[in-house]
């Protein structure tokens, strides 16, 4: 009598939404064996993680601080992994994006005003925006895999973002450390609550989802990139341009990535460092997927892989856990989503085998 | 003179774990998976090469378990795909995550632990030629097995009856499955040795290439031995070709410093990522092309409706 799998008719809606909570619980349980692996308590372990960041108010706006990047990322890759285009590389144009928005920040070192944090912001757009139109020219003109020059690139991007470091963007007066100066008091981002390290970043990620959900179920490009994904062919045969999703969501992703970014240096960083991103970019990645590749299924997703950066930090001074402990949480709760997530197009059937196979034969004729 | 010797040596040393990922990966391609978690495996192998050779001071468990770790590692990605029907792409990303992640957790003991390196053999007679004595006949264990291992593939693909199904399977899986052969079974069995592959190319570097562990020290690899298959357009002699001009690419950055070129070191280093991009570029120009040498079900999801 073993379980097997048998085609739904029709997916099931219930489990679109509940395969995420699934794929949590079985994440928490094999944390839990984990844990016990590495002799640590389960308990104060998972406090660390899960409980104590969230028990003060510092700890709820370091939350929103972290998924900041998470969301803004996470809804523009949405839209791109829903029109069937691969955008790895978010992390490097996420890069790109600091090192314009730093640059810029550096620029006007000496100036005051209140046009310059706008221009750090556009400043990182444009920077994710051209790391990005290099992977969707080499797509579209010469067929180049998006997965692979979009990875490539944030290799790349790294070590420009490091060369800078040890050259032009380096504190002059740094005694030769890999850091640019501190930037001015007018090119940090204003801080949302006193006492804590919310700034107006979140309010702009807030804003992203409220786009992408527009830009998604209200407009045609929305409605083409939905095509485009599900049923690439008949998008063709409405005549649905290929290459104009390909650029469009490449370009939405590039800039998004590129805005948080210059969220990031001019917001909780406020300087430049060799490293800016604890992978965000990547972990977006998982950030849309858990969310459904939905704009609001992203905010929380967001919410969450962002426990898991707070907490691996928590767990790192409480317990001495090593911060890796942070994506091997991650890696695993995208596998149990994407195990979970056969539920909703199959459903498991405890009868044997020759029941389950007449069941299919029956759906086959039905 | 020296210096030539001494460079087509390091060449020899950066080019073999990108032969065994890449050898590895073009035999799950040809099965008609595509599986992106590459350097997930990679570094799992890694680690768990560096840890074994730490702990029992033996190069051949080392090597054993760095096979089993890469394998077990892809096992996951095959249940995945093949039992629960998970789109390729995104588990194999989820495979590359946490594979870092993990190979950072396990490792944390292991930095800063010297090793001295896996030891050559020199084949008696042949390796005291001058200078491709060197080159062809003292080398390690490894680099004897990853041209073996050209070979075998080579032979293993187009010459076996076990390759023709395999490539078949990759080819049209609804008509391989027509005739009765295991879609699931073949495909599983692909992914293993693409994984345990992948695995001791990890191990290669952190037991020969520079023997010590770093949290991410492949670098990129995976991935760069990703876009070699197509480069190679699915082929092992040109996986081969592919990986040594890498190889190449990539310790021209050790070769400039000597050669007193000017250039910082961080460009040096972009090189073979960049190469990497005009490779595909160039390579992927011909639609048709890809086409016609990439396996037809490469990255589709297979379900036996009868």
């Amino acid at each position: 009598m073993l379980p097997s799998l048998v085609k739904r008719q029709t997916p099931s809606k219930a489990m679109i939404y509940l395969s995420p909570l699934l794929a949590i619980f079985l994440t928490l349980i094999a944390s839990i064996l984990l844990f016990l692996i590495m002799n640590v308590s389960p308990l104060a372990a998972l406090y660390a993680f899960f409980i104590e960041p969230l028990s003060t108010v510092y700890g709820l706006s370091e939350l929103m601080v972290k998924a900041t990047p998470l969301i803004l990322i996470g809804v523009a890759l949405s839209l791109g992994f829903r029109a069937g285009v691969w955008n790895i590389g978010a992390e490097g144009q996420l890069i790109l994006g600091g090192i314009f928005g730093g640059a810029t920040a550096l620029f006007f070192y000496d100036k005051t005003g209140f046009y310059i944090v706008p221009l750090i912001l556009l400043a990182g757009v444009t920077g994710g925006l051209l790391w990005a139109a290099i992977v969707a020219f080499l797509r579209t003109k010469f067929n180049a895999n998006e997965i692979l020059t979009s990875l490539m690139l944030s290799y790349v991007a790294t070590l420009l973002l490091n060369l800078l470091m040890h050259g032009p963007l380096k504190d002059p007066d740094g005694f030769n450390f890999p850091e640019s100066r501190l930037f001015s008091e007018s090119a940090i981002l204003p801080i949302l609550y006193d006492g804590t390290r919310l700034h107006l970043g979140a309010l702009i990620a807030i804003v992203a989802v409220g786009l992408g959900w527009i830009l998604l179920s209200r407009t045609l490009l929305g409605y083409q990139i939905k095509v485009m994904g599900d049923a690439p062919a008949a998008g063709e045969h409405a005549g649905f341009s290929h290459s104009k999703i390909i650029w469009t969501t490449l370009l939405l992703g590039g800039g998004a990535a590129g805005l948080a970014g210059a969220i990031e240096v001019s917001g909780p960083i406020g300087q430049l460092l060799p490293t800016i991103s604890p992978g965000y970019g990547f972990t977006a990645i998982i950030v849309a997927y858990v969310g459904r590749l939905h704009p609001v299924g992203v905010l929380f997703a967001a919410l969450l892989l962002a426990l898991t950066y707070l907490g691996g930090e928590t767990a790192q001074i409480n317990l001495k856990l090593p911060i890796a402990v942070t994506g091997v949480f991650q890696g695993l709760l995208l596998f149990f989503l994407l195990a979970s997530d056969v539920l909703i197009h199959y459903r498991v059937s405890w009868g044997t085998k020759l029941a389950t196979k007449l069941d299919a034969k029956q759906e086959a004729t039905e | 003179m020296e210096i030539l010797i001494a460079a087509i040596l390091t060449i020899i040393t950066a080019a073999t774990p990108l032969l065994f990922a890449a050898l590895g990966d073009l035999v799950t391609e040809k099965s008609g998976v595509l599986n992106l978690g590459l350097e997930g495996m990679m570094i799992m192998g890694a680690i768990i090469g560096f840890f074994t050779v730490h702990h029992t001071d033996s190069v051949f468990i080392a090597i054993v378990s760095s096979m089993i770790a890469g394998a077990l590692t892809a096992a996951i990605f095959a249940l995945l795909v093949l039992k629960f029907h998970a789109s390729q792409v995104p588990t194999g990303l989820a495979l590359t995550i946490f594979g870092i992640g993990l190979s950072a957790l396990i490792g944390q003991s292991m930095i800063g632990v010297a090793y001295t390196g896996i030891p050559k053999i020199a084949i008696p007679f042949l390796s005291s030629i001058p200078v491709i004595g060197d080159i062809f006949f003292n080398q390690d264990a490894l680099v004897y097995l990853s041209i073996f291992m050209v070979f075998a593939v080579m032979w293993f693909l187009n010459k076996t009856r076990a390759g023709l199904i395999l490539r078949a399977v990759g080819d049209s899986h609804d008509a391989a499955h027509a005739m009765g052969y295991s879609v699931i079974k073949i495909r599983f069995l692909a992914i293993l040795f693409g994984g345990a592959m992948a695995g001791v190319g990890g191990a290669y570097l952190s037991l020969a290439y520079s023997p010590l562990w770093v949290e991410g020290m492949t670098a990129g690899r995976g991935w760069i031995a990703l876009a070699l298959v197509v480069f190679a357009s699915w082929r092992a002699g040109r996986v081969f070709m592919g990986a040594y001009l890498f190889g190449g690419i990539s310790i021209l950055q050790l070769h400039a410093q000597a050669l007193g070129i000017g250039v910082p070191s961080q460009i040096m280093s972009m090189l073979p990522y960049l190469a990497t991009i005009v490779v595909l570029v160039i390579i992927s120009q011909d639609k048709s092309k890809i086409k016609l040498n990439s396996p037809a079900s490469l990255g589709k999801p297979f379900h036996a409706s009868r």
